[in-house]
């Protein structure tokens, strides 16, 4: 019997695959996403990839694009300093919904209200995957984490981070942010194409959320990780673009 | 192309700050990153007036987080990047900083030390030595310049562009808030003038060519499996380190070879430190001097070789005892006395420092 490697975009690195993440994770379905984009957008060899501590670290030989792992995070800060010295560059910046909403925060605040000229892109699995499944700022009202045994309380700890919402006010008409899902893998590549492309076109800074599934630590099996990705997830993460610029030559000066 | 900022030599007088920003302009920095804290802040004031008309760039940062990691950034796609800070600021540099040391990212950190702890002065101390030299969860692999004067500060700020670039460890210039906000005449020059050239800088990511095709991809990490890999990136960077060290230190002595009294001291100290040597020899005290001008690494042996001369040591700085801790530890087995005069967060004249020797004798 002969297996059938499956399809891989050109810009993944075959010699580091199979990846390392568990078994259903959804990492491996984003960033299958995000290699198709860059193929399509023919970019690989303009490409500086930033991951940052979490899940997403195992990705840091994942693409055959220059890439560097920083700490969890400072991926925005590390992409912006690269960015901002090259702006030749397609820069971005991979990270977990720890490492953007809650420990670097006031980098993905401040990057989007400066409108950096990168894309991050933030997976949403609704907890601290590499750290063995706590509390994110993502988790949702009643999900039990190692560190809401009971439940997230929303009364103790609030209501779970709208990320691209909030990108979304704080930023002018010239950013791009959207939130897909793994649940719709072509959906998610359009969303990264079009926020590749606003970098591209040096509009201003690129969001794209994706809502992806961590069945280690949910202690799910296949299905009910499945249902939570499509059905539980998005009832409070809204899928769809939040924020699209116009083609430059559909702008119309005022 | 633009003009040079600086063309051949010019004497002037300026604040420290202005003579970094100077400096960096000299040595082809081509863009900083940087957080408002006093008394830093006037580096970046000239740096903004300045470097657009030199093609250089500038980006005001949400945090001094942000200010070390996109300065490694900038870095890593090539170019001499740097930023500047202080006491607090420099804590929040602490940790791009250890990602520079692990991943040899040839960073340069212009410290103007402040009080401490916490929020504490913004005038001066010297209380950030043991954080510049071993802050962060590591084993300090940076190179310290400890300055005394304007004309240093000029000097090793240019300096450690180059022995960044050429050694690839993080290197700080570690001066203070005195320096950094007294005027003070010095020469200011085109490198190139004292046949200084700049050494060329090299991406480590954004390389030319398709990457697994033209060549391999550039993947850095600073995450490893395993506790051996971890143990052989670590001991490889110890032995670099300690390889370069002794092409890196630099040191001064003052009447040090027959001395009986030798004052240790470093940085804006050492002057007062100078001329308490001058007031006691002229009163037939044979009093001497070493100062480290790296404070990291140090200058150990050559410490070690006239301190074991003296009768005594007398260790003096603007902070109580961090300095000591590292003179301690390369006089380790000395058996000459040694004691400290200590002022944290304090201006030191030599004055104290000639009645402080005449009080032990
Ligand atoms: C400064 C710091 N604090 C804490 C950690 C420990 N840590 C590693 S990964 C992680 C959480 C990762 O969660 P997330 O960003 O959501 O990524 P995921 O693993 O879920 O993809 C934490 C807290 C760290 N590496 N550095
Ligand atoms: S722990 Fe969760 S997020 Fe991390 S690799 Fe496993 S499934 Fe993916
Ligand atoms: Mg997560």
């Amino acid at each position: 019997m002969t297996t059938i490697a499956p399809k891989m975009p050109k810009s993944w690195r075959t010699e580091t695959k199979p990846h390392k993440f568990c078994p259903g994770c959804g990492h491996g379905l984003v960033l299958k996403a995000l290699g198709e984009a860059i193929d399509e957008l023919g970019i690989q060899d303009r490409v500086v990839f930033g991951c940052d501590i979490g899940c997403s670290l195992l990705s840091w030989d994942f693409f055959n694009v220059d890439s560097v792992q920083t700490h969890h995070g400072r991926t925005t800060p590390v992409v912006t300093g690269v960015k901002r010295a090259r702006p030749d560059r397609i820069c971005i910046a991979y990270m977990g919904d720890g490492g953007g909403y809650a420990i670097g925060a006031q980098h993905l605040v401040n990057a989007a209200s400066r409108n950096e000229k990168i894309t991050a892109i933030l997976v949403n699995n609704c907890n601290y995957g590499m750290t063995g499944g706590q509390m994110a700022p993502t988790t949702l009202p009643q999900m039990k984490t190692e560190t809401t045994p009971y439940g997230r309380d929303p009364e103790e700890t609030g209501y779970p981070t709208q990320g691209p919402e909030m990108v979304a006010a704080i930023t002018r008409e010239n950013a791009y942010v959207a939130r897909g899902t793994i649940a719709n893998v072509r959906q998610l590549k359009g969303y990264l194409k079009k926020a590749l492309q606003n970098q591209i076109d040096g509009n201003g800074f690129s969001f794209v959320e994706a809502l992806s599934s961590c069945p280690t630590n949910w202690s799910m099996n296949a299905k009910e990780t499945w249902a939570f990705v499509e059905k539980t997830m998005p009832e409070y993460f809204k899928i769809g673009e939040l924020k699209a610029p116009a083609k430059k030559e559909e702008k119309i000066d005022v | 192309m633009t003009e040079k900022p600086i063309n051949g030599e010019k004497r002037v007088f300026m604040t420290g700050n202005e003579v970094v920003a100077w400096a960096a302009l000299a040595a082809e920095a081509d863009i900083m990153y940087g957080y408002p804290i006093t008394p830093q802040n006037e580096i970046m004031h000239y740096w903004t007036r300045l470097a657009p008309k030199y093609g250089r760039k500038f980006l005001q940062t949400e945090d001094e987080i942000s200010a070390g990691f996109t300065t490694c950034g900038g870095v890593l796609s090539g170019k001499r990047a740097f930023t500047a800070t202080s006491g607090p600021g420099n804590i929040l540099m602490q940790e791009s900083m250890t990602m520079a040391e692990m991943m040899r990212i040839p960073t340069v950190l212009v410290v103007q030390q402040r009080g401490g702890p916490s929020t504490a002065t913004v005038i001066y101390s010297q209380q950030e030595v043991t954080m510049t030299c071993y802050g962060g969860n590591g084993e300090g692999l940076r190179i310290v310049y400890s300055t005394g004067s304007h004309q240093e500060l000029f000097d090793y700020t240019i300096k450690a562009f180059n022995i960044a670039w050429k050694y690839r460890f993080p290197t700080f210039v570690l001066g203070d808030g005195y320096q950094a906000k007294m005027r003070e005449s010095l020469y200011i020059y085109d490198p190139a003038e004292k046949g200084i050239s700049m050494l060329k800088t090299v991406p480590f990511v954004g390389l030319e060519g398709m990457p697994g095709v033209d060549r391999d991809p550039s993947h850095l990490r600073n995450t490893y499996n395993t506790e051996e890999e971890l143990y052989d990136v670590v001991t490889n960077l110890v032995a670099e380190y300690e390889k370069i060290a002794p092409e890196v230190i630099e040191y001064q002595t003052f009447d040090a070879d027959d001395a009986e009294i030798l004052i240790i001291a470093h940085g804006i100290v050492t002057r007062a430190a100078q001329a308490a040597v001058k007031a006691l020899r002229s009163q037939g005290i044979k009093a001497g001097h070493f100062r480290p001008i790296t404070i990291r690494p140090f200058p150990a042996g050559e410490a070690r070789a006239v301190a074991a001369k003296a009768k005594k040591l007398l260790v003096v700085e603007s902070a109580q005892g961090q300095f000591q801790r590292l003179v301690k530890d390369a006089l380790y087995g000395l058996t000459v006395p040694m004691e400290g005069y200590f002022k944290p967060g304090q201006g030191i004249t030599s004055e104290e420092i000639v009645e402080e020797v005449k009080k032990g004798l």
